[in-house]
């Protein structure tokens, strides 16, 4: 985060060129990646000021070349991205397995849209399932962060460099294609000097016959020592779950109703919660920061403030629910309110479920509800 | 006067080295038998090994230190 | 190959072992190099992946850069070979060793950075990122082996195998009409502009061993001096997947595979005058003007 604010500037700009040059400041000097809509203004921002400052943005051949250059890079010791969206996202899932099984740090941005397949371009939280069970084959796991300002575009992409490093794990900003399209104000953080970056005693640098040769690898052919790894990453695991989490919780000290969103979603349920406190109901809003490690810490809060329902409100079919629900645990009620394909609920149509449950009736997707009219009976 | 050393941890006993070698002077040696479980290579006929590497050369497990 | 111009010594794990063995007076002549670690090889007997392992090694220790040299070992039979390398080694998923290999080279130029990889791996499963690694110019050394046959998996049918060659997943052979023809990768990649020298090798002989070794040895010495990507293919054999003896399996390999894969230099700017690969591309794009744009006087 940019605790220091020497440096700092506050400037207007756009969330995916936010990403990349918060990802510049914090150190990243090479990018890979393949064009994809609505990712591409961060590639292009880092096509045109990377060779400026000495660094390299390469054009990979596809999605699965560019997670591999990312891995050698990483390999290489070196402060490294890429970014896409939603089907690019899956093409990458080979390299990150492999990047976490070779504990290998590295940044992956992916600014959703909807799905599954092609889908479309709009904004989507699609890929939360994708995000937080691991992307990719294995036992693994890596921190997922989910900006829902273009503020945090740039906070969290500098954080999740420093976790990335400080845990040799591949970390993920799991944003949406309305952060990164929206412009806002932003304090971008200041520009970090090299020289403070964590040193990589493990990286395949050349062993300038001072050291013992390193190797960065994920075959284990002995079971034991494969579990051995794993043992030890999930130590890592247990040390980010304890240390890591983060959330914003808004009138949440005294909310019986609570709601959960996080991203371009708990903008829109922001205004709802509010508009529900001036109707007199007693809701709040909890925003996850990290997806993985899910906050569950501020669950336990918000039920020990007497929360009795949670409401999930995300741009899909109801996948983030699945951790609340875990979280709760059975201490609360947990029902769904989503909107999907990149289409977003209005804090109109998040008010009336909050006042349902208020009211003591169920939410929910389905069936579809009669003011949430079909493509059909919209006349496309 | 060149020989071989052969060295046990590495040989399989292929015999890539005996039909390598252009004076026949190696042979498996089916009297040892490698930690590996290999018959190793073996030099039968030391004073006709001319240390030309052939065999070191074929070895691909590297197994074959040429002296002279 | 001129002889190595410091005295031959035995890796450190053989003083004991191999140097206890040594009489007075005697010198050492051939001995394992020194990039390569005590690790005893998971090929198979008589596999020629050996050899060129060691040849890759020998011309680490010739050319004094064990200490600069990363190498990337691929998916394959020769997965471990992460294990065999004294150098800084790093494993890649199936195929993608030439966008690892380029990760690392672009984060440390001054690296020498090589990529090991079969048939499978680099003409299968890693086409594009080998097409494109050749393409780009990525100034690494690519070591290709080229057995017919995917090894590791237990002799399915590769992107090389021949036709009517019988493996596990062609067991009627290779059935060009239905599977198509095999890939001719030397061929293939001398097309590309950013290729500085592709040379098809074999290994069957002391001789061709020799030749090998002078084809990779050039496939560094080109990446030391930037003058472009450059692999070198070496046919080789799988006797195991073959079914043959180590014996056999060359003469199988004279007979059928050098025939389909003929030796020889595919592509080499600097024999053809140029000073790197750049230098040709633009000398082949000579009416073109944009690609002559930036041209240096």
């Amino acid at each position: 985060m940019a605790e220091n604010n020497q440096g700092a500037e506050r400037v207007l700009m756009k969330g995916n060129e936010v990403l990349a040059e918060a990802a510049m400041r914090a150190g990243c000097r090479f990018f890979f990646g393949y064009p994809i809509t609505p990712q591409t203004e961060l590639a292009a921002y880092m096509a045109k000021k990377l060779p400026l400052c000495g660094g390299t943005f390469l054009q990979a051949e596809s999605e699965v070349a560019a997670i591999n250059m990312v891995y050698g890079a990483a390999a290489a010791g070196a402060r490294v991205m890429t970014s896409s969206s939603s089907p690019g996202v899956s093409l990458k899932g080979e390299g990150v397995s492999y990047m976490a099984g070779a504990d290998v740090p590295g940044v992956i941005v992916n600014v959703e849209r909807g799905g599954p397949g092609l889908g479309g371009i709009q904004p989507s939280q699609s890929d939360y399932f994708q995000a937080t069970r691991a992307l990719g084959h294995g036992d693994f796991y890596m921190p997922v962060l989910a900006p829902s300002t273009v503020q945090e575009m740039a906070d969290l992409i500098y954080l999740a460099f420093d976790l990335a490093d400080e845990y040799r794990t591949p970390a993920m900003i799991l944003a949406d294609g309305m952060i990164g399209q929206m412009m806002e104000p932003v304090t971008l953080p200041p520009a970090r000097d090299p020289e403070t970056l964590p040193k990589k005693p493990w990286a395949t640098t050349g062993t300038r016959m001072e050291r013992e040769h390193n190797v960065v690898n994920s075959l284990y052919l002995s079971p034991n020592k494969l579990e051995d790894t794993n043992f030890e990453r999930f130590e890592r695991y247990a040390q980010i779950k304890e240390t890591q989490q983060r959330q914003e919780l808004l009138l949440c000290d005294d909310a019986e109703i609570v709601v959960v969103a996080f991203g371009a979603s708990s903008r829109i349920a922001r205004t709802a919660v509010r508009e529900a406190r001036a109707k007199g109901i007693k809701a709040g809003l909890l925003r996850p920061i990290t997806l993985w490690p899910f906050p569950t810490k501020a669950v336990d809060q918000v039920i020990a403030n007497g929360a009795k329902q949670f409401l999930s409100v995300e741009l899909n079919m109801g996948q983030m629910v699945e951790d609340v629900r875990l979280a709760a645990n059975g201490r609360a009620e947990v029902s769904f309110y989503g909107r999907t394909g990149g289409v977003l609920p209005t804090p109109e149509e998040v008010l009336a479920q909050i006042e349902k449950l208020a009211n003591g009736e169920a939410s929910g997707v389905l069936p579809r509800p009669v003011d949430c009219p079909s493509s059909n009976e919209r006349g496309e | 006067m060149a020989r071989i050393i052969v060295d046990d941890v590495h040989c399989k006993g292929c015999g890539l080295c005996v039909d390598a070698c252009p004076k026949g002077v190696l042979a498996l040696d089916d009297e040892r038998i490698t930690p590996k479980g290999y018959h190793p290579a073996k030099l039968i006929d030391p004073d006709n090994c001319i240390g030309c590497s052939s065999c070191f050369t074929t070895c691909p497990d590297v197994a074959i230190t040429v002296v002279m | 190959m001129p002889a190595p111009k410091t005295p031959v010594t035995l890796p450190d794990y053989q003083v004991e072992r191999i140097g206890s063995q040594i009489k007075e007076g005697e010198t050492i002549k051939s001995a394992r190099p020194h990039a390569l670690t005590d690790a005893i090889f998971n090929y198979c007997p008589g596999c020629t992946h050996g050899i060129v392992n060691r040849l890759v090694a020998e011309v680490i220790d010739e050319l004094g850069i064990e200490g600069k040299t990363v190498g990337i070992a691929p998916v394959g039979c020769s997965v471990m070979a992460y294990d065999f390398f004294n150098c800084d080694m790093i494993e890649a998923a199936h195929g993608r060793a030439p966008a690892v290999a380029t990760g690392v080279k672009r984060v440390h130029p001054d690296n020498v950075v090589f990529a090991y990889q079969g048939d499978g791996d680099l003409a299968s499963i890693g086409t594009a990122e080998t097409v494109h690694a050749a393409t780009r110019g990525e100034k690494i050394t690519v070591i290709f082996i080229n057995n017919a046959i995917y090894g590791m998996t237990g002799g399915q049918m590769a992107p090389t195998s021949l036709p009517n060659q019988v493996t596990q997943t062609s067991p009627y052979g290779r059935d060009v009409a239905t599977v198509g023809y095999p890939v001719r990768i030397a061929e293939l990649l001398s097309t590309l502009d950013g290729v500085a020298y592709v040379e098809r090798v074999t290994c069957d002989s002391t001789a061709h061993i020799m030749a090998a070794k002078r084809a990779l040895k050039k496939a560094f010495q080109n990446q030391i001096d930037g003058v472009g990507y450059s692999l070198v293919e070496v046919v080789a054999t799988c006797p195991t997947n073959w079914g043959m003896s180590p014996h056999d399996a060359f003469e199988w390999l004279r007979e059928n595979m050098l025939p389909y894969y003929p030796l020889g230099v595919y592509k080499d700017v600097v024999a053809d005058g140029y000073a790197n690969a750049a230098e040709a591309a633009l000398a082949r794009a000579k009416d073109c003007p944009i690609a002559q744009k930036g041209k240096e006087a």
